[in-house]
């Protein structure tokens, strides 16, 4: 009964093959349509893009707006102010838009302000742009990979080892280092890939797992061996990577964003325009269609998890060789999981994680500065992200918000239930 | 791939049953050769034990060749079986498959344990350890479970046990007690389930990107409120300094006292079951309760049913969004108190990130248990076990530290590959329902 019920919802999604996302819960199922809206017609197809900015920008907004009532609450000015609101509002209202306007500038100017600022813009955003494209063909295929963060702990033991052991010449160094990266993410993404085609195994549970067995095993192990040691330190740290190992640097940008613009240009062309990836997204919508008609899930599942690590491997070069860090237990900070954010808001498009990487990346760099010069909690980026992200997912909200009317498809991301 | 000529004759089997078989071969002879070479490393046999850590008595004895003689005779004795096919699937498997699981745990404990003549260590119960690690994985299983049986996927279990932690700790302190704060802790769960619910019910987004960005604001919002706490220890004290549940006293549960106090002496289990804080018995009573309410109330039916086909529910006259509604708030209660255990549970103040992937390991348990509160409550088990393992054989040097910190997830891994494969979720999980 299940499997005529998903394979009858799941052919009806078939016709959205080429643009999967939009097959989004509410206008899946024939029985299940879209929330009724008394005044909703059938639009002319153009321009189907500007209601989905239109939400996207209004999001943004509203998560500032929200923000901006916390900024409020933790200025401490204007708490004080609140116990006499009644009999003197206007110090609230100028405490509490004093404090707003602080934070919120900071926050600009700190991320894109300046030169400066949207070069280190670019670096925070390369390997959130990277490691995203992971969890994005991932989730195209069907899969929903936990594990970037995992990949991106190997890739950079890889590279990093790479980087500070072997002697080559300058522009040779860095490709081997870099090969090296996204080879070691590709095996540890196989792993989970391999799993699931083989036994089964759910690749939600097992990237998970491979992610505890990176950071908290692999990592630890092998930062306490001579082979990754920083000679005469103590600490858990390896040597930084000898310079001919590193990304060229332009003003405080180093080409790993580049890099990271050419990754999203063969992410997109994989999906989009080759054999494979529509192989991907045919398994992604319909795995048992997709076997009838001659392709092999297994392979598709395997390919696809080995492309997602190769992709984080990839992210973990951006900080490795880029940024010049040394492996340490947190080289990898919170970039796997910040990426299934970003592939989330970024739609499972490529261009969408770009777009979403770098909002990320200014929000990151931007927090930072934030709380340098106005004093605000960086962790108010964090909020701010999550309120974007959920407010992105929710259009339905949104434009009840804004009172837009409904058009296209009021699509959000992709990604089945669990998939079987 | 028909026949593996195996004795069994030349009907005509079944690949997945030939696959079946070759697994249960290969794991079971890797077993063995384990034990064989326990049994040869082991140069001094003599292992003391305790068999109840908590009374201050002397170690017992025993040889650790009999244990691991005795392991490997179950062993070859089911990979015999095995071998020439005579293990059925169904509860034959896993019966077979448990025993020689527990014979290799024996035979490997022994073997960490022998040798350690000259430092004094004695074999440790690690079962009332199994059951502290367990308790928020056990509360986490069961918020999924509840959630998904509905047809919400919850991946938010991570953001429910951060804000159950964090408001169990601030409320205990407001009102200087553990217990009250564990209804913080709930309260911060089914404010969470709220939200899930909402975005999932009346926004129709998408369950996984929904749990996915709960977690984040989740993450923000305590390490944010945790920042906006000042740092004037009298302040702090006031709002993040709570007190933590001690062991519950015999005498303390109610109605159940003389049963429990009865149960507490049984040596072994008593003190694994019994000598825990208040946490560990809402644990017991709540996986008998949820497993009771899902199988074996109109209620539970009900819920089960719009998981599965939320379609025919409606025809049959259900409300199927407010069965999930009431799904979702329960599982936030039982999330909460998972969350309460890692503030008032054991470790007092909140600090980030305290729940430390938990709550995704809870949601590893419930995947593993097949959304069934019982096998769920078991598969958490398995992790503390691992986890306890893993902390006591630390310090007996045989096998290096790092690599037992992977046990519990390497454990996991080979579990779910090897064992457990292909599950298959309520049908209509993760997919919201709007009347047409």
């Amino acid at each position: 009964m299940t499997d005529e019920s998903t394979s009858a919802k799941r052919s009806d999604s078939d016709e959205h093959a080429t643009d999967v996302h939009e097959a989004a819960p509410g206008s899946v199922d024939k029985g299940v349509v879209d929330r009724p809206e008394p005044d909703q017609k059938p639009e002319p197809p153009a321009a189907t893009w500007l209601p989905d900015a239109i939400t996207t920008f209004a999001s943004i907004v509203l998560a500032l707006l929200v923000g901006a009532v916390l900024i409020a609450l933790s200025d401490e000015a204007a708490v004080e102010s609140l116990g006499y609101v009644f009999s003197y509002p206007q110090d609230f209202f100028y405490f509490a838009g004093q404090a707003i306007w602080d934070s919120y500038s900071s926050l600009v100017s700190g991320s894109v302000g300046s030169i400066d600022a949207i070069g280190i813009t670019l670096v925070r955003a390369a390997p959130l742009i990277c490691a995203g494209l992971g969890v994005t063909l991932a989730f195209r295929a069907g899969l929903f990979n936990i594990g970037a963060q995992g990949q991106l702990v190997v890739g950079a033991l890889f590279a990093g080892y790479v980087g500070f052991t072997w002697d080559l010449p300058p522009g040779l160094h860095l490709v081997a280092a870099i090969l090296a990266g996204m080879i070691g993410g590709a095996l540890w993404g196989a792993t989970a890939g391999f799993l699931k085609a083989r036994t089964g195994a759910h690749e939600v549970i097992t990237t998970i797992m491979l992610n505890y067995l990176a950071t908290r095993f692999l990592l630890i192990y092998l930062l306490s061996k001579d082979a990754f040691q920083r000679p005469g330190s103590d600490n858990a740290q390896s040597p930084r990577p000898a310079d001919s190992a590193r990304f060229p640097e332009i003003g405080n940008v180093h080409l790993g964003v580049l890099v990271a613009i050419a990754a999203a240009i063969v992410v997109w062309w994989l999906i989009e325009r080759s054999t494979f990836g529509f192989e991907l997204r045919a398994v992604g919508a319909n795995a048992d269609a997709a076997r009838t008609a001659g392709m092999s899930p297994a392979r598709v599942y395997t390919m696809a998890m080995l492309l997602a690590g190769l992709l984080a491997g990839l992210a973990a070069t951006m900080n490795v060789l880029g940024k010049g860090d040394s492996l340490s237990p947190g080289v990898a900070g919170s970039i796997g999981f910040d990426a299934i954010t970003v592939a989330l808001l970024g739609r499972a498009t490529p261009l969408g994680t770009v777009l979403a990487g770098l909002l990320f990346g200014a929000l990151s760099v931007g927090g930072t500065a934030m709380q340098a010069s106005a004093g605000t909690p960086k962790e108010l980026g964090d909020v701010l992200q999550a309120l974007i992200v959920l407010f992105v997912a929710a259009p339905a909200l949104v434009r009840g918000i804004i009172r837009l009317r409904a058009q296209g498809g009021g699509a959000t991301v992709m990604a089945k239930g669990w998939g079987s | 791939m028909i026949d593996t000529g195996t004795g069994t004759g030349p009907e005509v089997r079944s690949p997945a049953d030939v696959q079946r078989q070759w697994k249960l071969v290969g794991l079971f002879a890797v077993v063995a050769l384990a034990l064989v070479w326990f049994w040869i490393d082991i140069d001094d046999p003599t292992v003391g034990y305790l068999l109840d850590n908590a009374r201050g008595e002397d170690p017992r004895e025993i040889n650790a060749h009999v244990v691991v003689v005795g392991s490997l005779v179950v062993t070859v004795i089911a990979l015999a079986l095995a071998a020439v096919n005579r293990i059925p699937s169904g509860w034959p498997t896993v019966v077979a498959s448990l025993a020689v699981g527990l014979a290799f745990l024996l035979g490997f404990l022994v073997w960490n344990y022998a040798d350690q003549s000259g430092t004094g260590f004695a074999m440790v119960n690690p079962l009332p350890g199994t059951v502290k690690f367990a308790v928020p994985l056990v509360f986490g299983a069961l918020a999924g479970c509840l959630c998904e049986r509905a047809g919400v996927i919850n991946i938010a279990i991570e953001g429910q046990f951060l804000m159950g932690a964090f408001w169990a700790a601030v409320v205990a302190s407001l009102l200087s007690s553990a217990e009250l704060g564990l209804f913080g802790g709930m309260l911060a769960g089914v404010g969470m389930g709220a939200l899930l619910a909402v975005f999932a019910m009346r926004y129709l987004v998408n369950q996984v990107v929904l749990g996915v960005v709960l977690i984040a604001l989740a993450t923000g919002l305590t390490a944010f409120l945790l920042s906006q706490i000042p740092g004037d220890p009298e302040i702090r004290a006031r709002l993040n300094n709570p007190m933590t549940l001690g062991p519950v006293p015999d005498a303390d549960i109610p109605l159940l006292s003389p049963l429990a106090g009865a149960l507490s002496g049984i040596p072994v289990i008593g003190p694994t079951l019994f000598d825990q804080t208040l946490l560990a018995y809402l644990m017991y009573v709540s996986v008998i309760f949820v497993a009771f309410l899902i199988f074996q109330t109109r209620w539970g039916l009900r819920v089960r049913s719009v998981g599965e086909h939320p379609k025919a529910a409606d025809t049959v006259g259900l409300k199927v969004n407010r069965l999930r509604w009431q799904a979702v708030l329960l599982g936030g209660v039982f999330a909460g108190l998972g969350g309460a255990y890692f503030t008032v549970g054991s470790n007092g103040a909140f600090t980030n990130d305290m729940s430390a992937g938990n709550g995704f390991i809870a949601l590893a348990a419930v995947i593993m248990g097949r959304w069934h509160p019982v096998y769920a409550s078991l598969a958490a088990l398995f992790f503390g076990l691992m986890t306890t393992l893993s902390s006591q054989l630390e310090f007996l040097g045989k096998v290096p530290s790092s690599f037992l910190t992977a046990l519990p997830y390497l454990a996991t891994i080979i579990a779910v590959a090897g064992l457990v494969g292909r599950v298959r979720p309520p049908a209509a999980d993760g997919e919201p329902y709007v009347k047409s």
